[in-house]
């Protein structure tokens, strides 16, 4: 079966979307799938660092494009997980180095090798982002509950209906069910009121995220790590599980209750 | 939300996101600006009273929304006692 190209944009800078990217594709390659992700953000690389892969990197994309190497060369395999690929951006060029049929070009290269191909978009709604999602078979809009992050993302979304991309799914990140107990943040339920998009994901905000940042190890490798586990059922729901949403309302897991039921804590 | 706020029946934060949001998505949507609605109100308006008499001080134009599809709602009272079609002026 050819690969699902899936592109992850958001609109606002910093929301997620190299996280959410780098994550998923290590959910999906831990369960034996062939996953290829593009840093498609031309100029401020960053997805080489989160996975940890930023000193393989001999080629980039542009090299690609312009031809100074085979679209193999410019492939980093991950040092865990054998059936994950990076194609890292170029980080001393401008978005123009590429266009949209450049990159329908390479994604068409690289369809029938992988079973998800997943592209990082720049934020934006310009040439950067226009390139991620020219090749997606499937748009995922990334957002935090907070109001600027939200209204970038409806903007986003009305551009990919009229981009005839489909309105999205939504995957909302950096959940803090503390706040929204207290009712100072948007709940999920909130922002889907607002947006009227289907839901893939809910996140939690979770210090792990930086750690792994920091190691080059993305959560999702972590068995404890709430974000982690959210990341994982993002990457189960792409491939057709039905898994139902993390309880965030419920702050501890099944332990931390039973032992508040105990009053041990 | 602390005491005070909730002595002074300030709402809490998240309500009035959701509710500004509310608000800023429908504009944004629309991709018009208020001067611009202003405009086509005025332009409807002149349109419909060269057809009938109606009552442009409550003319209300809104929006309303199913999902992510938006219709532009125009109530247009028309003159209560002159029920009468307007006189076509040139
Ligand atoms: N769920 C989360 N919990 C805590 N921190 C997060 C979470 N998701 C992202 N972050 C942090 O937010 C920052 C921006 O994330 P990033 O993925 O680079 O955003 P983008 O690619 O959209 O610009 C990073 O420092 C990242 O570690
Ligand atoms: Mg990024």
């Amino acid at each position: 079966m050819p690969a699902q190209v899936i592109t992850i944009t958001s609109g606002k800078g910093g929301v997620g979307k190299t996280t959410a990217v780098a994550n998923i594709a290590v959910a999906l390659a831990s369960e034996g799938a062939k996953v290829v992700c593009i840093d498609g953000d031309i100029g401020l690389r960053n997805l080489d660092v989160i996975l940890g892969l930023e000193n393989l990197i001999v080629y980039d994309i542009v090299d690609v494009i312009e031809g100074r190497c085979r679209l193999r060369q410019a492939m980093i395999r991950d040092k865990k997980l054998p059936e994950l690929y990076l194609i890292p951006a170029a980080q001393t060029r401008d978005k123009n180095a590429v266009s949209p049929s450049d990159m329908n070009r390479l994604i068409k290269d690289l369809r029938n090798d992988f079973d998800f191909v997943l592209i990082d978009s720049p934020a934006g709604i310009e040439r950067g982002f226009k390139n991620a999602i020219a090749p997606a078979d499937r748009v995922l809009v990334v957002t935090n509950p907070e109001v600027s992050a939200v209204r970038d993302a409806d903007r986003v979304i009305g551009i990919l209906e009229a981009e005839e991309k489909g309105p999205g799914s939504l995957i909302i990140n950096r959940l803090n069910p503390t706040l929204v107990k207290n009712h100072d943040m948007l709940s999920a339920d909130d922002v889907l009121d607002l947006l009227a998009v289907e839901l893939i994901g809910i996140v939690p905000e979770d210090e792990h995220v930086i750690i792994g940042s920091n190691r080059g190890a993305p959560v999702a490798f972590d068995p404890k790590s709430r974000a982690g586990q959210a990341f994982r059922n993002i990457a189960k729901r792409l491939r057709g599980e039905k898994v139902p949403f993390l309880d965030l309302d419920d702050t501890g897991g099944f332990w931390q209750r039973l032992q508040r039921l105990a009053g041990r804590k | 939300m602390g005491f005070f706020e909730r002595l002074f029946g300030k709402k809490n934060s998240a309500d009035s996101a959701k509710e500004r949001l509310q608000l800023v998505l429908i504009h944004d949507r629309m991709d018009l600006t208020p001067a611009e609605l202003d405009s086509l109100r005025d332009d409807l308006i002149a349109t419909i009273s060269r057809h009938v008499e109606i009552d442009a001080q409550s003319v209300q134009i809104g929006m309303e929304h199913d999902g992510r599809s938006q219709r532009l709602v125009a109530d247009i009272p028309l003159k209560g006692a002159s029920r009468r079609r307007a006189k076509r002026s040139k």
